[in-house]
């Protein structure tokens, strides 16, 4: 069942979706917001663009597997944790670049370790829906 | 407010233990979420609730100078919320291959006898 | 500096698994990748033993916080100990999965998952910080259900069922607890809580979170009224994955019970009572169970159960030789129940079948081979000079002196039970002929030599491994009467965490 009003609707809402999402992951180091919240967000915008085009559309439009996002987001939180460790810091520390930069304000490791958080949780969700959704068939 | 989260908690808990009790497969799910909400909550009152103090330290100051709420209970309830949407997401993925192979949603009938074992 | 060595064993897993979950697929580069990476765990895990076995306790705090607040990764010779020994298994059971796993299960990514729950184990062996620990037993908890559920048979699914409803319940129970926990003293960290807890004037909460604690620690530890599933669920995932299970999943509980009891809740006379009761209940089903158990890898999950017993007794008595026992107990038991689930894979190779009416014969086809598998299995007895015997002593001596003949008993039934179910399997699978209507699918005779050496390497290093703790038992008391006496007078680990 295609609902055309769904399918229109959400051709506007993915990007406004996906950017919204974006914007709550900068958001998050000082206010709600951050990469969990993000990442489910955007998941949400590719599985309200599933529910109205089918999962075979989403997953080309996604074009890889959802499952290969989740190394690189991982890769991105461990490196962003053990980094302050060259300095001879414990592991986590919040590591600042001095000045500001457009759009993401400052830019430290903790953004780093949210952009991997937002990719991990964006993989795994796509990845148990999918899985979910394409058995039913 | 406390007295209202209480009793809340309370049916939760009580809700969630009587269908864990149940012996359908799915209903013994809603009784393990039923109870991660409770729990959750009980985190939630037991941090002491205030309102309408955030704990935001102000752009001007190096400390919180008033006393505001809690932030560490809404930290572990989101943690604890994290970890329970992945363990139910992967409970639902178990229970549809268990309903695959079984067709039967009984938790009685899962005793495959032992001499069907390599 | 030394500071960050303390997390290196859980960095080196995470690192491992997220290659392989870079070369997904490619099941040559993860076998590579898992080996290796369980070698420099090891190896990590070997200098932050000798590191603490030196200098003593020494902490690290996340993010450069200051203590009570931070979340706190403590090596101290408990964990350091256990984090050796979770290595030494972890690296055993990755070489043996690298040879003796089929192919399909490597494709759905098993070695990641697996570096995923040492990663686990390291975290919650040396975290400081009580809801940290919740943290990474949900870690080992989900990393588990993949591996249980992995390959997708239908008694692995059925298993998984009890299996994930089980420490589901568990983990909100141990939550529940910590919550009030939390409410009761407004802190987490383990040392600032065992401080903090004095002050605490309402005592039947504190009995009443203890309860929670126990509970959630007890269905992880499968003691007496709550280790149902454990039997019905560890002999279905294939051997590999078992022996991780039957080796460490069980005996985190069993840490957890050791540092909640002496930093947090001091076992009173009604808890040690308690632990007693459901230490003996436990020791008899557990042996009871494995009476007439015919499948190899039933009778060794309810052998788990059994001598899970024997250590909760130890928690119970909680004075210093009852501790020394548990622990030189934890570090046997350990060893040792790895490498009876690998022999079991083993005998499925070479057999097909883990039924003991259907084996027979292997000490006539192998008789080098069948004499290193009886060391093991006679340390697990407890033979005077092996490895078995040593903590038995101790919980022995303390168990007289403190009147507990109950227990007393059970542990003698314990361990002629052991020997009885031992002698049988030993009957029935090495000497026994192989029954005449049996027919033999032997997938080990056509490896080539390498994999046949790699397939037996790790049974013989756990092996050496048992041999030595039974042979060299004065430096592993050394150990345990260490560990024995900081658990008993935590102030040096509280003053490591607080500085």
């Amino acid at each position: 069942m295609r609902s055309s009003i769904l399918q229109t609707a959400t051709r506007y809402l993915l990007p406004i979706l996906l950017l919204f999402s974006v914007f709550l992951l900068l958001r998050g180091h000082y206010y709600p917001g951050g990469g969990f919240v993000g990442g489910l967000v955007a998941s949400i915008a590719f599985v309200l663009h599933s529910f109205a085009n089918g999962t075979d559309a989403s997953m080309k439009l996604l074009g890889r597997k959802p499952l290969s996002l989740l190394p690189i987001g991982l890769g991105i939180a461990a490196f962003s944790v053990v980094l302050p460790m060259f300095w001879g810091l414990p592991p986590m520390t919040g590591l600042w670049l001095k000045g500001t930069f457009p759009i993401v304000g400052s830019l430290g490791t903790a953004l780093f370790f949210d952009l991997g958080v937002y990719l991990v949780v964006v993989g795994v969700v796509l990845t148990i829906l999918f899985t979910i959704s394409l058995t039913d068939d | 407010m406390e007295l209202l989260l209480i009793l809340v908690i309370g049916m939760l808990y009580a809700g969630g233990i009587y269908f864990i009790l149940r012996r359908s497969m799915v209903k013994l799910l809603l009784g393990i979420m039923l109870l991660g909400s409770a729990t959750n909550i009980l985190i939630f009152v037991l941090g002491a609730i205030v309102k309408g103090k955030p704990p935001i330290i102000g752009s001007m100051q190096d400390v919180l100078d008033k006393a505001s709420a809690d932030p560490v209970p809404q930290a572990l309830i989101l943690t604890a919320i994290v970890i329970s949407f992945a363990l139910t997401a992967f409970a639902i993925v178990l229970l549809k291959r268990v309903y695959a192979l079984l067709e039967t949603d009984d938790l009685d009938d899962l005793n495959t006898p032992e001499e069907e074992d390599i | 500096m030394m500071g960050n060595l303390i997390l290196a064993p859980v960095f080196i897993h995470l690192f491992t698994a997220i290659f392989q979950l870079i070369a997904w697929r490619k099941t040559v580069t993860q076998r590579i990748l898992s080996v290796s990476g369980a070698l420099a765990a090891l190896i990590a895990a070997i200098a932050l033993f000798t590191e603490v076995y030196s200098h003593g306790t020494f902490t690290i705090n996340a993010s450069n916080w200051k203590a009570p607040f931070a979340i706190v990764f403590v090596a101290d010779l408990l964990g350091a100990t256990m984090v050796l020994l979770a290595s030494i298994a972890g690296f055993a059971v990755s070489l043996f999965s690298a040879t003796g796993l089929s192919r399909q299960r490597m494709l759905y990514g098993y070695f990641p998952i697996f570096h995923f729950l040492l990663m686990g184990l390291n975290g919650a062996f040396l975290t400081g910080d009580i809801f940290n620990l919740y943290v990474w037993f949900e870690v080992i908890i989900i990393a588990s259900f993949v591996l249980m559920t992995l390959g997708g048979r239908k008694n692995q699914l059925e298993g998984a069922m009890k299996y994930m409803s089980m420490n589901i319940l568990a983990s909100m129970f141990f939550l529940t607890g910590i919550g009030i926990l939390y409410g009761m003293t407004g802190s987490l960290n383990m040392a600032d809580l065992s401080e903090k807890m004095h002050d605490v004037q309402n005592r039947s909460l504190v009995g009443i979170t203890s309860v929670f604690f126990l509970l959630g620690f007890g269905i992880k530890s499968a003691v007496f009224p709550l280790y149902f599933w454990l039997p019905s669920s560890y002999h279905t995932p294939p051997s590999a994955v078992a022996a991780t299970f039957g080796g460490l999943l069980t005996k985190v509980g069993i840490y957890a019970m050791l540092r909640v009891h002496s930093l947090i809740f001091i076992p009173d006379d009604f808890t040690k009572k308690l632990l007693m009761v459901i230490a003996v209940l436990t020791i008899l089903t557990g042996s009871f169970g494995a009476l007439n158990k015919t499948n190899i890898r039933r009778l060794f999950s309810y052998l788990i159960v059994c001598h899970i017993g024997f250590m909760v007794g130890g928690i119970a008595m909680f004075s210093k030789l009852a501790l020394m026992g548990t622990i030189f107990y934890l570090i046997h038991d350990i060893m040792v129940k790895t490498n009876m689930f690998l022999i079991s894979g083993f005998i499925m190779q070479l057999r097909g079948v883990v039924k003991m009416e259907k084996l027979g014969g292997l000490y006539k086809e192998y008789p080098k081979i069948s004499l290193m598998i009886a060391i093991v299995l006679l340390s697990l007895v407890g033979i005077p000079p092996l490895s078995g015997f040593w903590p038995k002593v101790y919980l022995f001596r303390e168990a007289f002196t403190e009147h507990h003949y109950f227990f007393i008993a059970a542990l003698i039934l314990g361990s002629l039970v052991t020997l009885y179910v031992i002698a049988r399997l030993w009957a029935e699978a090495f000497w026994k002929d192989v029954p005449p209507d049996i027919v033999v699918e032997n997938k080990f005779e056509p490896l080539p030599l390498f994999r046949k050496c790699l397939l037996l390497l790790p049974i013989g290093i756990l092996g050496t491994v048992s041999v030595y703790i039974g042979l060299n038992a004065e430096n592993i008391i050394q150990v345990a009467d260490r560990i024995a006496t900081e658990l008993l007078d935590t102030s040096s680990y509280v003053k490591a965490v607080l500085k």
